[in-house]
């Protein structure tokens, strides 16, 4: 069990989950995001192969409307 | 006209205006907006994602990165770090290098940074982005990001949403008269003639967003936007007329009965 903050949300991972599980079960896969893990950008070929670890930060970003 | 293209940073864009896509009451507004500004790039800001929200619609469901360039800003951002930080998320999210750099100073105003500005726009160009730089009006300043390998200059005409329009038109032609690169005012414009006058002065490009979102009608207001765009660069480059101090009749006298 991981104990995680993402995008500044507090969350318990009961299962172990790489980014691109963790995207999918937000429904995020297929989105245009970009993933910071611990502060360094994480690339999206590497989603796979990175897993949640205990006391991660995790911040999700997307593009929104602004001038 | 026709050949008149606006480049910069090595893309050819078809309109000469840029609009931004904040303050809409939708994200259906925000496209047919769009669509009627007939602008070929908008601003877009970087954020994080609502995650309890899973239905909630995004603006890349409405406005296609495919069609329609996006130009990541990092409004929000009151020092280097933080922009910093924005944009290299934001490329990784297009893969876009070209982005809009704005260091905010102050809340009240939202004048820019500039220390902060020139320290970030150092560090980008030397990443490899493009990077177009949101400015006050300070004609050294200006130079001064012109050096550090600004792509494109945005002084603002004055403070953001104000919608005052270019408060400053001696700053602004001193900038344009000694710029290389393209000359864009963001910020402060607040209606169609605004824009013209911009044009007429020679700058390359106009950045807009509240003036066209807080319209009562903001699709008539960026068409309004797109044709003012045109006729003030069609008069930049037709040259105006010399002004006189007295008038010129403008019907012959001869053959006067």
């Amino acid at each position: 069990m991981a104990k995680i903050q993402l995008n500044g949300r507090k969350l318990e991972l009961k299962n172990k989950y790489s980014i691109f599980t963790l995207l999918k079960k937000y429904k995020l896969e297929s989105k245009k995001i970009a993933v910071e893990l611990n502060g360094k950008i994480i690339n999206s070929s590497k989603y796979r192969a990175v897993f949640v670890k205990d006391r991660d930060k995790i911040e999700i970003v997307h593009f929104i409307g602004g001038g | 006209m026709r050949k008149d293209t606006f480049k910069v940073a090595n893309q050819i864009l078809r309109s000469r205006l840029i609009v931004g896509t904040g303050k809409y009451k939708s994200f259906k507004e925000t496209a047919k907006a769009v669509i009627a500004s007939g602008a070929d790039m908008v601003t877009v800001a970087v954020r994080r994602i609502n995650i309890l929200d899973k239905k909630k619609p995004l603006l890349t469901d409405f406005l296609n990165p495919k069609k329609i360039k996006y130009l990541p800003n990092t409004a929000g951002c009151f020092n280097s770090e933080e922009a910093l930080r924005t944009l290299r998320l934001a490329r990784e999210m297009g893969g876009w290098k070209m982005v809009k750099l704005e260091v905010l100073g102050d809340k009240k105003t939202l004048y820019p940074d500039m220390i902060e500005t020139l320290k970030a726009t150092k560090v980008l160009v030397k990443e490899g982005f493009k990077v177009l730089v949101y400015c006050s009006d300070d004609p050294v300043l200006a130079k001064e990001l012109e050096y550090l390998g600004a792509s494109a200059i945005m002084p603002l005409a004055s403070p953001i949403g104000s919608g005052l329009g270019i408060q400053n038109k001696m700053n602004l032609s001193i900038i344009i008269e000694n710029s290389k690169v393209p000359i864009i005012v963001d910020a402060g414009i607040g209606t169609a003639s605004d824009a013209t006058i911009a044009m007429e002065m020679g700058c390359d490009a106009v950045l807009v967003n509240s003036a066209v979102a807080n319209a009562k009608n903001p699709v008539l207001m960026a068409e309004s936007f797109k044709n003012s765009v045109i006729s003030g660069r069609q008069a930049f480059l037709a040259g105006r007329m010399k002004k006189l101090s007295y008038a010129d009749a403008s019907s012959t006298s001869k053959g006067l009965i």
